[in-house]
């Protein structure tokens, strides 16, 4: 699946956690600018994670600041 | 010169929320002193006489005549203290006397005693699960236990608390050939949940991993022989790793981990929390191995304290209040509160009532919840819960939380 495919997967996703209806660019912080909690980041990863079949480790999620990056993130794992 | 950054100014949003709360003139929750212990349940708090219902002294140890007597006795023989490593000069007799102890109350070949329970989990934690080996927790898990992970520098990865299926899936997903390493807790002490071991273990086994069981605040209670929840499931045999601590049902201080695993030995020279700080004095570890080995024989003990647990779990609910679990599932009783101000003028209303309970904030706590956790002992006396249900009815009323 190529980064195009990956984002579009990851924007249905994450609909349902942005409670507060920021407007999502790459460039969006999870801890900033979506203010997610540590169960909420727990359950959005968990959610990332089934639908890709992949593990994201709290080490690589420490590298994972932006919604871009995470996009770049899951892009790679899926590799 | 150049000013620089201070590194205290991250706390600063702390320290503006204990400023207001304080400032309302109320009692600082988290700095209470007492100043005469009366018994295992009763104290002289700030200057009054306080039931004491938050103190994970389960088993009521801290009192026994024959813990305190061992304790005077190693005073005498040994002295204050070892200055000194376990490695080198720190090991004594009864250093050596208390892991036997643990050996035969777990019915198992090994046993390692650290100087507090925080440092058994991170240094047995951190030296077993390394680089490219992947740990697999539950969220809710202890401080100690994170810590651990961090220090030993393996791929961590958590799932929802006590969720089966999570757990499995991913373990499913961890790569051919790593190590994995599972971390469980017989008890969560936050809310007073237990966990359902039986199943999340034969999962963890199912996928090849070691499973780390922390069992420290059901030591003494819960399963047939009191070693804990996996014993009370029938999995105990299943565990490669308990954790436990002398600082709750054992009634003194240190940390432990038992194991059948044939090259456990090993662990004494290469996990740093054990080898770079001192033993404990001799005094502890004679009270800790006559508290270990009285608590085999402390059936009586453990209805009773069950008796106690079921008697306030249902007068609190009965009272109104909301609690952690919807049946008692082991000694500590969890009463949520919708958030720190009326937790903390809760906690004050009790204190004043002259009942002290443990005030639980974020981020020890899950899902950022305020909780007073009630923690019952043995020797509480039935007449004492009955009082203690009284105290929190009127000081829920009182600061209108129910």
């Amino acid at each position: 699946m190529d980064r195009a495919q990956t984002a579009e997967r990851i924007a249905g996703i994450i609909e349902p956690f942005n409670k507060k209806g920021v407007s999502i660019t790459e460039a969006t912080t999870f801890a900033g600018d979506l203010e997610w909690d540590s169960l909420t980041v727990m359950d959005f990863v968990a959610a990332i994670e089934d639908e890709f079949d992949i593990i994201i480790s709290m080490n690589q999620q420490a590298e994972i600041e932006t919604y871009g990056q995470l996009i770049d993130a899951v892009t790679k794992l899926q590799a | 010169m150049t000013e620089g950054t201070d590194l205290f100014s991250k706390f600063d949003p702390l320290i503006e929320q204990r400023r207001a709360l304080l400032a309302t003139g109320m009692e600082d929750p988290f700095g209470l002193v007492m100043e005469r212990v009366i018994s295992p349940t009763v104290a002289m708090c700030n200057g009054r006489e306080t039931i004491l219902l938050g103190t994970y002294n389960y088993m009521g140890m801290t009192f026994d005549p024959d813990v305190i007597e061992a304790g005077k006795q190693a005073l005498d023989d040994f002295g204050s203290g070892t200055t000194g490593s376990r490695v080198l000069n720190g090991t004594y007799a009864g250093h050596k006397a208390v892991e036997q102890a643990l050996c035969d109350f777990y019915a198992m070949d090994h046993a390692m005693v650290f100087s507090t329970g925080y440092q058994a989990n991170l240094g047995i934690i951190s030296t077993i699960a390394g680089k490219g080996d992947y740990i697999v927790l539950d969220i809710d898990s202890h401080a100690s236990i994170w810590d651990g992970c961090k220090l030993g520098d393996a791929e961590v990865v958590p799932f929802r608390h006590n969720d089966i299926e999570a757990m499995g899936k991913r373990l499913k997903r961890i790569p051919e050939g790593a190590g994995k390493l599972v971390i469980l807790e017989g008890v969560y002490s936050m809310l007073g949940d237990i966990a359902p071991l039986k199943e999340m273990i034969a999962v963890a086994k199912a996928h090849g991993a070691m499973v780390l069981v922390d069992e420290a605040h059901s030591m003494g209670f819960i399963g047939p022989n009191g070693r804990g929840v996996a014993e009370e499931q029938g999995v105990l045999d299943q565990v490669d790793f308990v954790i436990g601590t002398f600082s709750k049902s054992v009634g003194t201080v240190g940390g432990f981990c038992v194991s059948n695993h044939p090259k456990f030995e090993i662990m004494r020279l290469v996990c740093r929390p054990y080898v770079f700080t001192a033993s404990l004095p001799p005094s502890v570890v004679a009270t800790a191995a006559t508290s270990v080995r009285k608590l085999m024989h402390a059936g009586n003990k453990r209805a009773h304290l069950w008796e106690n647990s079921k008697v306030l779990h249902k007068g609190l609910r009965d009272a109104g209040f909301q609690l952690g679990t919807a049946e008692p599932q082991s000694a500590i009783i969890s009463v949520i509160m919708p958030d720190l101000e009326r937790g903390a003028a809760m906690w004050e209303a009790l204190l004043h009532e002259g009942l002290y309970v443990n005030l639980a904030r974020p981020p020890a706590t899950p899902a950022g919840m305020t909780l007073l956790r009630c923690s019952l002992c043995a020797e509480h006396s039935a007449e004492q819960v009955k009082t203690i249900i009284g105290m929190f009815t009127r000081a829920g009323k009182a600061v209108g939380s129910i």
